[in-house]
């Protein structure tokens, strides 16, 4: 198994992904170009990331412009297809404008852009304190979606608090539910606004992003390599 | 020939529009009383060359519907000038 960072204009956590993947979790890690149209070299087994950052300047809306881009009709064959994607941040957000996820990310309801740790509990039961970097990341589905993603447990992170009560104090945006991260149905596309890659180096204080990818990527896409994990 | 057509984008009616509340705030410390709700959109123009009204407008619609709003938090007009 290896994984595919795709760039695209704006991107700026490419970097970060590249390096937590390859030096902390030592994963074989490519870089992929926005401008090209295939996705050579992957199968099924693969994993694309879509990066955080600003992809296309966040015009019109965010991750709207850069849906269409080459490559990404490339990822979507590839999802379609069963191949692995994860989408963190502005990467969430363009999985929900390509429809590989539900719903959308609507502009933060403090009117603040949030940049701060939060603690997210996924089906670890765990808290793991993450950081969130962005403006725009309220989730919202309309009420069937969001039963059907509560019935085939697609949620697959909530804001909570340091000891993992999910309240509304801990929701930094006044996410529907306080979900944080979702999957698609087939449980092979992953979409979370926190960044993982942020927090996986002893250096920087926090690992708990490793967690994130042990959870989400060991487990429900059956990596084959295990990474070290502290 | 060529049509103008103007899309209005505005957020759903349901949705809490955070912008719009912000400039909320700010007309009230203006001292602009009696405005009791603000919510902020879109409006695009596009230049359509097409053999009648009726054609542009379709197109619009369909380029509205493809890109230029998201159904799960906007809705659109489109009106032809």
């Amino acid at each position: 198994m290896k994984f595919g960072v795709v760039v695209f204009p704006g991107s700026n956590c490419d970097r970060d992904m590249y390096d937590a993947l390859k030096y902390d979790l030592k994963q074989e890690v490519v870089m992929l170009w926005h401008k090209d149209k295939e996705l050579p070299g992957f199968t099924t087994d693969d994993c694309i990331v879509l990066p955080g950052g600003f992809s296309y300047g966040d015009y019109l809306r965010c991750g709207a412009i850069a849906r269409f881009s080459p490559l990404m009709q490339a990822v979507i064959d590839f999802a379609n297809k069963g191949g692995k994607v994860l989408g963190v941040c502005n990467g969430f957000q363009i999985l929900c404008e390509s429809g590989l996820l539900p719903g959308a990310l609507l502009r933060n309801a403090n009117q603040q852009f949030v940049c701060k740790n939060v603690f997210i509990k996924g089906e670890e039961g765990k808290a793991l304190k993450i950081p969130v970097a962005h403006g725009e990341g309220r989730y919202y589905a309309d009420k069937a979606t969001l039963r059907q993603l509560e019935s085939d447990n697609q949620i697959i992170y909530r804001y909570c608090d340091a000891d993992g009560n999910i309240t509304d104090a801990a929701n930094p945006n006044g996410a529907t539910d306080n979900i944080a991260g979702i999957c698609n149905a087939n449980r092979n596309v992953f979409g979370m606004m926190p960044h993982p890659e942020r927090a996986c180096s002893e250096v920087l204080g926090n690992t708990d992003g490793r967690r994130v990818f042990k959870t989400l990527l060991i487990k429900n896409l059956q990596l084959t390599a295990e990474p070290v994990l502290a | 020939m060529t049509y103008t057509v103007q899309i209005k984008v505005m957020p759903l009616k349901e949705l809490l529009d955070p912008q719009g509340k912000a400039v909320m705030g700010g007309l009230q410390n203006l001292g602009i009383k009696n405005v009791e709700d603000v919510r902020i959109g879109k409006n695009i123009t596009l230049q359509i060359d097409a053999a009648s009204a009726e054609e542009a407008k379709q197109l619009a619609e369909e380029a509205s519907k493809k890109l230029l709003a998201n159904p799960v938090m906007e809705y659109f007009e489109v009106s032809v000038n």
